[in-house]
């Protein structure tokens, strides 16, 4: 194998840079485009507000696909490590100090494991199915797909960290997420077929300059926890969480779009999950969150902390969405291009 | 692959829940309809209740009223 090391080769096709929020993003993105990190506040103020989950999200960004104009070695800039660290301290303490210590995986997910009778008005999917509008499942699927077009890379970070009945299952999971050996079924391509249909730009990273501090903090959670192998409970916490709660949130969601007239690929996407994910949901639980308890059972703490931190995101997310959406505006920071083709 | 004397396909009985097979599999129906799954398992509905029979979509679960517990 030949390899070529030059650390000024970024591809052109990467995202852009988006506008600062504050003064920790701000510092970041100078950086980012080689200026000096420059003296890094002693106190970082708000963890879930937009300048710190932004600094976050960038810093994070760097272990995925990165930016345009940035080399790929600043991936392992100390200085950069550095500021993430402040940063993803302060954001785990909140989480740890926002969400019960229960310490019991089994029971954080038993209390997932039901649905409510008839209609949840707190709930973004039930609002959807019920009365959701074209332009509000298109803001939707633009937010969610900071999360989505990376679905399940993250996730891959903890293989090498399992082992035995944990560690096979996961990567089981994981090959069926990555669409089986097909790239035409990789989950993240079905999303973004959904989002052809809905007129929206399939980019990598194209609304990142849209989404609200509550959407890039769910994103964040799932780097957060899948970088530091001191996390890798909170990490099986978070995808036994998602593989619960997707099938009927996907159920309904599909529904939504049927009723919307969106597109075939958009239906299809949620489809497949609610399949996928009834079968996913047992072998997470059984098997995945199982045999990481049977090999780790110190850990399991953290697997409930995983699944009420992102239970916690979820929420905040879904509340932020159901407010504007209720007053009649925009969930994002900037309003979608009107799609070429529908009436909407 | 599983199913050969060496490694029979294994069944997981999730109670209250869906059968778990290995797969690939194809399920008869009463009408004769074959459905076939390609993942690496698949979730067999046990309860009637899914929309997407035979395979699961999780209607089993337990429905709660509001203030209980829900997700």
């Amino acid at each position: 194998m030949t390899t070529t090391m030059d650390p000024r080769a970024a591809a052109t096709a990467r995202p852009l840079l988006p506008e600062p929020r504050g003064e920790l993003s701000g510092a970041v993105v100078r950086a980012l485009r080689g200026g000096d990190l420059g003296p890094w506040p002693a106190t970082v103020g708000d963890p879930y507000g937009d300048d710190l989950q932004l600094a976050l999200y960038l810093l994070y960004e760097l272990h995925y696909q990165g930016f345009d104009g940035v080399p790929d070695d600043r991936e392992w800039d100390p200085a950069l490590l550095g500021a993430r660290r402040t940063l993803e301290r302060r954001f785990l303490d909140a989480l740890r100090a926002d969400v019960p210590h229960d310490g019991d995986a089994e029971g954080a997910l038993a209390g997932l494991l039901v649905e409510p009778v008839g209609h949840d008005e707190n709930s973004v999917s039930h609002h959807l199915k019920r009365d959701g509008e074209l332009w509000q499942l298109r803001e939707y699927a633009a937010l969610r797909s900071l999360y989505h077009l990376k679905e399940a890379d993250p996730h891959a970070w903890v293989i090498p960290r399992l082992r035995g009945r944990a560690k096979a299952a996961m990567v089981a999971i994981e090959f069926d997420e990555f669409g089986g050996g097909r790239p035409e079924e990789i989950h993240a391509q079905l999303f973004a077929d959904l989002m052809t249909d809905l007129g929206l730009d399939t980019t990598y990273g194209h609304y990142l300059e849209a989404a609200p501090a509550e959407a890039l903090a769910t994103v964040n959670l799932m780097s957060l926890f899948g970088l530091h192998r001191a996390l890798r409970g909170a990490l099986v916490g978070h995808f036994a969480s998602v593989e619960v709660t997707s099938s009927p949130g996907s159920r309904r969601l599909a529904e939504a779009l049927r009723r919307a007239g969106a597109g075939p690929a958009a239906q299809r996407f949620y489809d497949e999950h609610v399949e996928a994910d009834a079968v996913h949901e047992q072998v997470v639980r059984r098997d995945v969150v199982g045999g990481l308890l049977a090999d780790e059972p110190h850990l399991e703490a953290d697997i409930a902390f995983g699944v009420h931190a992102t239970g916690h995101l979820e929420d905040r997310l879904g509340a932020h969405l159901l407010r504007a959406w209720r007053q009649g505006r925009s969930a994002l920071r900037v309003p979608l291009a009107e799609p070429p083709t529908t009436t909407g | 692959m599983p199913n050969d004397p060496e490694r029979p396909r294994r069944v997981t009985v999730e109670p209250g829940g869906p059968v778990l097979v290995e797969g690939p599999v194809e399920v008869v129906g009463d009408d004769g309809t074959v459905t076939t799954s390609r993942r690496f398992a698949a979730a067999i509905c046990t309860c009637r209740r899914s929309r997407t029979y035979p395979w699961c979509d999780t209607s089993h679960r337990r429905r709660v009223k509001k203030g209980e517990e829900t997700s």
